[in-house]
This record gives C-alpha cells, structure tokens and sequence, in this order.
C-alpha cells in the first residue's frame, strides 16, 4: 500500500468508526419503551405481581440500559379476563406511548386480542405466561419466553406411565390451556400403555371441589392429574383431597406445576407433599443462574417468593437484551424477530431457546417432588427432559 | 349418601354468611350488596389471628366475628345512616363503592393471593361411617352454624329484643309511636347481621378460600339465597341455603356437564312461581 | 267530549314540546365529535364509551324508564356479541346487516324472557334476570366448540364498512361507526320516550297498579320495551365484537351486567342522558385512575363513586337537576 492509501485507508476506517459510533449515539439516544399489558388487578393480580417482579429484576441486574438504550417499562392493566381492554391498552400503548415492544399477557385471551395489533403495527409481542398452545400461530410477530400446556403435560404423562402408574383420572379447569392439558395427557398417557378411566372438567370458577373429589374417589384410579389455574383452586383441591383421605385410598397426585407454584406453594400446607409434578422452574433449582436469580429477588421482593412467571417476565426482558445486541439496539419489528429466531440463552430455570420455526420456548421440563428443604417446601427436581418442544404444535 | 352431606355443609356455611344480609334487607329495606366484604372482613381477622398472632383457632372465630361487628357498627353509624331513606339503586352503588375500596384494600395490606389457613388437628381428617364418609370440619360447620340458626330463631322469637325487632320489620312506624328505639335496634341488628358474615368468612376460609376477590365472587350466592329464601326470614334463608348447597354438590357429582347451571335453573323456577320467595313476606311501609 | 279532545291536545302539545331539542342536548352531541380532535390517540377507549353508552341506554329504557331492575343486561349483550362473532367467523362480515342480525336475535330473546320479568318485586326481578343470564354463561362455556370459552371466538374478518372503511387499529372508523349508530339509536328511544308509549312507561314505573284503571295494557307494553331495550343491548354486543374483532365470554359475565348498572345509577336512570353522561365519568375515572396506579386504581374509584353519592342523590343527573333547580331555572330535560 502506498502512503497515500494507507492514509485514505486510516481515515476512512477512522470516518466508518465515528459513523458507527454516531450512529450508535443515536440510538442510545432513544430510549427502548417496553409496554406491558398485565393483570394487576382483579382475580388474578398475582400473576401480574410476579411478572412484573421479574422483569424489574433483570432490568436491575442489567442496569437499566440494553445496548445503549435506556429501558422504559410502561405497566398497563388489564383487569384479566377483559380481552377488550387488553386489546385497547395494547393499541394505546403503540398508539400513543409509542411503545417498542408488547410484553406480558398473563392470559390466554389476552394474548389472543392483542395479537392482531402486533400484526399491524409490526411490533414484537412476547408473550409471558398465556399457555395455550395455537397462541403463536396467531401473528408472526409473537415471541413465547414461558411454557404450554402440552410442553408440561407430556413429561409427566411418560413418567407416570413408566412408574406404575396404569389407571389415571384426569381433573382439568374448563377452559383453553385445561383442555390442552387434558388432551396431551391423554395422548401421551395412552400411548405409553395407560388407561384414562376418567375425565373431569371443572368450572374456573369452582371453589369447592368436593363433589369432584367424591367422584374420583369412588373411581379408585391409582394417580388424578390435575391442571388448574394456580391460586385458591389449587388450595382448595389439595385440601379435599387431604380431608377425604384420598392418599390413604392409595390414590397420588400428579400435576403440572401450576398445584405447587412458588407463589402459593406455603398456603398449600403439608397436604402437598410428595405430589409429583412437572414444570420448567423450580426455585430450588441448583445452578448458579438461579442462585443470584432467588437471592437478588427475595432482597428485592421481601415475602414473595419466585415462581415460574417471575422467571417468565425475566426471561423475557433478557431476550429482549440479547437480541438488541444481536441487532445493534435496533428495535425495528421484522429485525427484531428475525434476530429473536434461535436465540439461546442460559435462564434462572436452565438452558433455553426460542425455536426459529415457532417461535415458541424449547426449554427443559423438570419432573420435580414436593418435599420440605430446611424448613420449607419446595419443588425437588428429580428427572427431566432436556431440550423440550411443545408437542402441541407436533 | 356423603354427596348429601357435602351439600348439607356447605349450604349451612352460605346460610351462616347469607341470613345477616337477609336480615339487613328484610328490616331495614337497605340493599347491602357490601355483605360479603363484611365476611372477608372476618376472614382475613381470623387468618391474622391465627397466622401472625398465633391464637388458637376456636378463639380467633369469636373474635374475627366481634371484630367484624365493631367494622359494621362504625360504618353503619358514619355512612350507612344516610342512606336509609335513599332509593335502592343508591344503595347499590353505596355498597358497590364500599366494596371496591375494601378490595382494593384488602390486596393492599394482604396482597393479592390466597391466604393459607391450617386447621387445627382435632378438626382434619373424616369420620368414617359405612357409605358416609363425614369430614370433621364440615360436621363442625354444620353443629355450629345449626347451634346459630336455633340461637337466631330463639331471640327473633323469644327475647323481648326479637319481638321489638319484628314489630320494626313489619311496621317502622307503629313501633315508633309504641316507644321502640327503631334506630337502635337497626344497630343492634345490622352489628348481628355482620358478626355473623364476619364469622362465616371466617369459617369458610377452609372451603371457599380467602382473597381480595371475596366479595365479587360470592354476592351471586347470597343474592340467591335471600332471594329465594325471602328476605327478613330466618327459616327461609336456612331452607334455601340447604336447597342451593345440596342442588350445587349433587348437581356436579351426578351431572358435571350441567353443574352450575342448576342453581340458577332451580332459582329463576322458584322466583317464577313464588316471586317473594318461600318464606319471604314483605314489611308495611 | 270538547273537555276530552282540549286535554288530548294539551297531552299532546305538552309532549312535542319536550320532545323539541333543547340547545344543551345539541351541545352535547358536539362533545364527542369535538372529543375525536382533541384526543386522537384515545380513539379505542372513546369507541368502547360510545359503545357503553349505548348498552346503558338500553338498560335506562327499562330501568329508568320501565321500572325493571336488571342484573343480566349482559345477556343481550353477549347473545348480540356473540351473534355478530360467529356471522363474521363464518364468512358473513359485513358489518352493518351483522348488527342488524345481532340485534333481532337478542330482540327474540327479550321477548322469550320477558314473561319471567312482569312481577315480582325488585328483588326478585333482580335475581330473575340474573339468573337468566348466568345460564346463557354456563351454556356458552359449555359450548366451547361454538363459541371458544373463556379464550374467545377465533377468526373473525370484519369487512370494511359501507365496503370503504376499513377498521383500523388507530380506531377511526369503529370510532364513527359506533357514534353514529349510539345517535340513531338515541334519537329513536328519544323520540319513543316523548310518545304516549313512553308516558305509559313512566305510569307503570311509577304506580302499576293504578294502569290498568286506566286501560293501559301493562304487559304488553313492559313486554315491547323489554324487547326493544334487549335489541339496543343486542346492538352494542355486536358493536363491540366488530370494533375489537374479538369476543369472549367475558361478554355475558355477571361482572359486566353488574358494572353497567353501577354505571346507570352513577348517571342517573330515567333521562337517556344520565347513561352516557354516567358512562363517561366512569369509564374516564377507570383510565385516569388506572393509568396513574395499575393496582390499586379500585381503590380511589369506589372513593369517587362513595363521594358521589353522598353527595348527589340520583346519579350525576340527579345532581345536575337539583343544581338547577337551585339555580331556579327549571331545565325540564327529559323526565
């Protein structure tokens, strides 16, 4: 190279650097606006509670600012069960907040309303706790960072089947993500050699399950699965099911994680012990990503303790992070996803991705035990099954 | 048989929270649809009492129910007052107001989930009979809330404050001008009707569970009960809570596909053919 | 006979002139238009106060106006929410014969219902309606396969209405779309109001027992503005399932029939301006407020309402009129 080009050279890599970096300026210059449409109020405040919780968490850890830019989280309320207002904060959230990113949707409605606007607006949708399956298939702009039904469901279907476990009585909540579980518990159940020798549906509202459990006696199976929505049903079902001395009657609980979620888990009592059950977090997961996760959340969230929603609402700000950096803190909706597609990251929970077909969670499923750890009862995993894609889709 | 016994549980605990807003409503013509915020009021006192303070449970139910009657006494002093003479429909939103404060509230100080409530040993497990398996704790609800129905019946009807308080149901007026402190018995009467929601709530922590929720979740019942009971009768919001309890728990165990349609069903035929309700009469104004 | 046709005319005259537009009305119906200019962003939130409102309206028609209490309005509602879904699920999305298919459908179902709603005492007409619309919940939670469940009804097309607007996400076409069909259908029950039909209404509100005396029909005519007001219900329901593209069965829930007499009685009933005026300021507290606090926005809301109503007895318009009144003008609004 003469003197001249290697000048020019110099100056021109010098000149790419300060655009580069100008640029970049001018991103950091605009803040990132994550708008998040949970319910805070209403029957299942809970929810939104712990996944706000995680989100603020992983926003702490990471000091607020994703490549540049600061992050603003805009919390709106959805009451629940109301997709009409879910969909109104949502198009008020792109409308007039402006808003990168649509996070949050606690419920399976809410997340169906919303998914036409993150269509039309092209903004990215991350879903953090809506469990039915089809729910990503409803835009090509949703991200799911937490769990299906039937994700849950398979792996303690086979592991039932494999422990002796021939007779099995289902008991599910009469609504979406409960009859996903009950059709993929079937499925994979009966496949494995097992028998159904009976179905319930509950009502979501159904507060005392005692005719259900009177039923499920007098059907002798050797285990009932469970799915409902966790909070008072889970309690209450737990309760009977110790009054009746449905144990005694040689009957276990298998269940999906939602009967010993973190959350509720203490009110549900020694009644919970030794229910086997299957979910892709528990608090007392030992990996040095979890060990920060729970104690920096106890400090910040003193008597709460962190379910898998919390991890949900972290995960879900820290996907967010890793694909800005991917993109350069461009936020831009087709960018955005197809910088999303394949991400994989290490997660309080354990390893995780988002599959680039789906876009749903491939993650691993846990089979976990409710026993007492000094003191206190928590979800002992025991077995899993690594690398998990939801069998809904399948 | 223990389906029976279900039902017969659990519609003496809706009679145990429903019969004060019967009561309310029968005597003072005042729609309190805040009733049930009065029983999560006793609820959340007794799980306080119990979890945080470590009282005894057959001794935090009394005091969850005074406590309650000392929340109805100010309130019906400070605001329900003024609403006496009001239309029906201000009351509604009286009382609705009043519950959402108390929900919001109440997840405000205890947060939004369920609160956990352990029963003392003497109170788990069942009974065994040949076909009748009977809960401990449902065969205490039922001798409890039957010792209360029988205590109720008694004052209403024995004690010289049940006959001032039936001589102010079927004529205010009159038993002014015969010299009845109306205004006082309406305390009296309002602080009974709440201690005995504040003591249902409490009760029914185990069954019904307890959240910010309570109020909303549960008015549907109560509403259903003095309805078809009648409002202002003791018997008849026994009778109909007995109906409804046994109706629901049999519905789903025999019918799951139909479950709470039922009550509604059985509550829109009666309502049809006896529009006052069983034992329900109306007072003179 | 001179006697009998002077008063007829005096009856008559007396109507028309409350039936003539007072220039505080038409200054009202300038709001929301002036509303779209002044809060472009809040399109969605004004099209469900619109939409709202006219549910309201449906039930001042027979509460304010008829005497009948009712807590399951939303079954009208759900029924012509659900009834629009499914034409627009199934290939039928055109918006304006939607509405009027959602609104002859639940117009049948007020029909069938009213026998249960012409006695009885508040109470149990309370209970009666009540009851009836929990079991139009149950029975659509069961039919899961029609109607989706609490998840909601999948796949609806909305066709662009009158061919040429589409629905978009800013609102501005579910937002004209919903007001002028509130001001046709204002304009109708005011109009039935300030008839004869609507006097006879007002005497069966206020003593039915005396009607009869006076050879008005009673259940007749409880049973047509039982109809009409399920209708007007039936109307909104379909309103929303097109402007949101969504419904669920929130739709038919105790909650929403609850909310809406709150919302009645907050106004005012028995002045057609009482449901909107009452609309307005509850659903606007509920934003406010909720925007300003995500959870505990319930909290300063049932302040709000307490304040009101030891304040203003009759809802908001019964505060306007005594404010009036003392102010000694006599407004003579639609009452």
């Amino acid at each position: 190279m003469t003197p001249i080009t290697k000048r020019n050279f110099l100056s021109t890599l010098t000149a790419a650097t300060l655009l580069a970096l100008g640029t970049r300026a001018a991103h950091a210059a605009e803040p990132l606006k994550v708008g998040m449409v949970l319910p805070m109020s209403g029957p299942f405040a809970s929810y939104g509670k712990q996944i706000e919780a995680g989100a603020r968490l992983y926003l702490a850890q990471s000091g607020g600012v994703f490549s540049g830019r600061k992050v603003e989280l805009i919390i709106k309320d959805d009451t629940g069960v109301a997709p009409e207002i879910s969909k109104r904060v949502a198009q008020e959230l792109v409308v007039k907040d402006k808003v990168d990113i649509l996070a949050g949707f606690g419920l399976t409605p809410s997340a169906f309303a919303v998914a036409p606007i993150a269509t039309e607006a092209k903004k990215p949708m991350i879903v953090m706790n809506a469990a039915t399956s089809a729910i990503t298939t409803k835009s090509d702009y949703i991200l799911r960072v937490s769990h299906t039904l039937p994700q849950v469901t398979a792996p303690i279907a086979s592991w039932a089947a494999k422990n002796n476990i021939k007779k099995v009585f289902t008991l599910v909540a009469d609504f979406g993500p409960g009859l996903d579980a009950a059709a993929q518990f079937k499925k994979t159940f009966t496949a494995a050699g097992g028998e159904v020798v009976g179905e319930v549906r509950t009502p979501v509202k159904s507060p005392d399950f005692a005719p259900f459990l009177q039923k499920i006696k007098d059907a002798a199976p050797e285990a009932v699965f469970l799915f409902v929505p966790p909070g008072e049903q889970t309690i209450a079902f737990i309760k009977g099911f110790v009054e009746r001395d449905l144990a005694k009657a040689g009957i276990r609980i298998i269940a999906t994680g939602d009967l010993s979620d973190e959350d509720i888990l203490d009110s549900l009592g020694d009644g919970a012990l030794g229910v086997v059950n299957s979910m892709q977090y528990a608090e007392s997961h030992n990996s040095p990503e979890n060990k920060t996760f729970t104690a920096a959340f106890a400090k910040a969230n003193p008597g709460m303790r962190p379910g898998y929603m919390a991890v949900a609402g972290f995960d879900g700000l820290q996907l967010i992070a890793k694909t800005l950096e991917k993109t350069g803190g461009d936020a831009e909706g087709d960018k955005f996803m197809a910088a999303a597609k394949g991400m994989a990251w290490t997660s309080p929970r354990g390893p995780i991705s988002i599959d680039p077909q789906t876009r749903d969670i491939i993650q691993t499923i846990y089979i976990r035990k409710v026993e007492k750890v000094a003191g206190k009862l928590q979800n002992v995993e025991f077995d899993q099954v690594a690398n998990f894609k939801d069998p809904g889709k399948q | 048989m223990t389906v029976l016994f279900d039902g017969i549980a659990s519609g003496m605990l809706l009679f145990l929270i429903s019969v004060g807003l019967s009561v309310t409503l029968g005597l003072m013509n005042f729609v309190n649809l805040a009733h049930g915020a009065f029983a999560m009021v006793g609820g959340y006192v007794c799980v306080t009492l119990l979890n945080r303070l470590g009282v005894p449970f057959l001794l935090s139910l009394p005091l969850a129910a005074l406590s309650t009657a000392a929340v109805g006494v100010l309130l019906e002093r400070v605001l329900y007052r003024r609403l006496y003479g009001a239309t029906h429909l201000d009351q509604v939103l009286f009382s609705i107001s009043l519950v959402f404060m108390s929900m919001a509230a109440a997840t405000y100080f205890f947060g939004a989930q369920q609160q956990p409530l352990q029963l003392p040993e003497f109170l788990r497990g069942q009974f065994k009979l040949p076909g009748l398996d009977m809960g401990v704790y449902r065969l205490f609800l039922i001798v409890v809330s039957s010792l209360l129905a029988w205590g109720l019946q008694a004052l209403v009807s024995g004690t010289r404050f049940g006959a001032q308080l039936r001589a102010s149901v079927d004529n205010p007026r009159a038993a002014r001008g015969v010299g009845i402190n109306v205004e006082r018995i309406f305390t009296l009467t309002f602080a009974l009707g709440t201690a005995l929601a504040g003591l249902g709530g409490a009760m029914g922590v185990e069954m019904l569970g307890l959240d910010p929720g309570f109020p909303v979740k549960y008015v549907v019942y109560f509403l259903i009960v003095v309805a078809v009971g009648g409002s202002g009768s003791i018997t008849g919001s026994l009778v109909a809570s007995l109906i409804l309890g046994v109706v629901d728990v049999a519905g789903k165990y025999y019918l799951p596909e139909v479950g709470a349609f039922l009550i509604y069903a059985v509550m829109v035929v009666t309502l049809v053919f006896r529009p006052q309700g069983l034992f329900g009469r109306t007072a003179a104004r | 006979m001179q006697t009998a046709s002077l008063i007829n005319n005096i009856a008559v005259a007396r109507l028309c002139a409350a039936d003539r537009w007072q220039p505080a009305e038409l200054a009202f119906w300038l709001l929301p238009i002036a509303a779209y200019f002044v809060f472009p962003d809040n399109l969605v939130l004004l099209t469900q106060m619109a939409i709202t409102a006219l549910f309201c309206l449906s039930l001042d028609l027979i509460l304010g106006y008829a005497g009948i209490v009712s807590l399951g309005h939303a079954a009208f509602f759900g029924l012509g929410a659900y009834t629009a879904g499914l034409l627009a699920a199934n290939g039928w999305g055109e918006p304006i014969s939607g509405l009027l298919v959602a609104a002859s459908v639940s117009a049948v179902l007020g029909l069938l219902t009213s026998l249960l709603v012409l006695r009885g005492a508040d109470l149990t007409r309370l209970m009666v309606t009540l009851g009836v619309a929990m079991m139009l919940f149950e029975l659509a939670n069961k039919m899961t396969w029609l109607t989706g469940g609490v998840d909601g009804l999948q796949g609806m097309e909305v066709r662009p209405l009158l061919g040429q607007f589409r629905f978009d996400m800013v609102g501005k076409t579910a937002f004209w779309y919903a007001l002028v069909v509130l001001f046709l259908l204002f304009w109708v029950a005011r109009k039935m109001v300030h008839s004869p039909f609507g006097l006879a209404l007002k005497g069966i509100r206020l003593n039915v027992a005396r009607m009869p005396a006076l050879g008005a029909p009673v259940n007749m005519r409880l049973t047509a503005v039982y109809t009409i007001g399920a209708a007007y219900a039936g109307v909104a329901g379909a309103l929303m399932a097109q402007t949101t593209q969504f419904v669920a069965l929130d739709v038919l829930s105790f909650n929403r029939s609850a909310e809406l007499l709150l919302i009645l009685v907050l106004g005012g009933s028995g002045s057609l301006y009482g449901a909107i005026i009452g609309t307005i300021v509850f659903m606007s507290a509920h934003h406010v407020l909720s925007d300003m606090n995500p959870e505990y926005w319930q909290f300063w809301l049932g302040a709000l309402l307490l304040a009101i109503v030891l304040i203003a007895r009759d809802g908001v318009m019964g505060g306007l009129r005594r404010a009036a009144a003392g102010l000694g003008k006599n407004k003579g609004m639609a009452r």
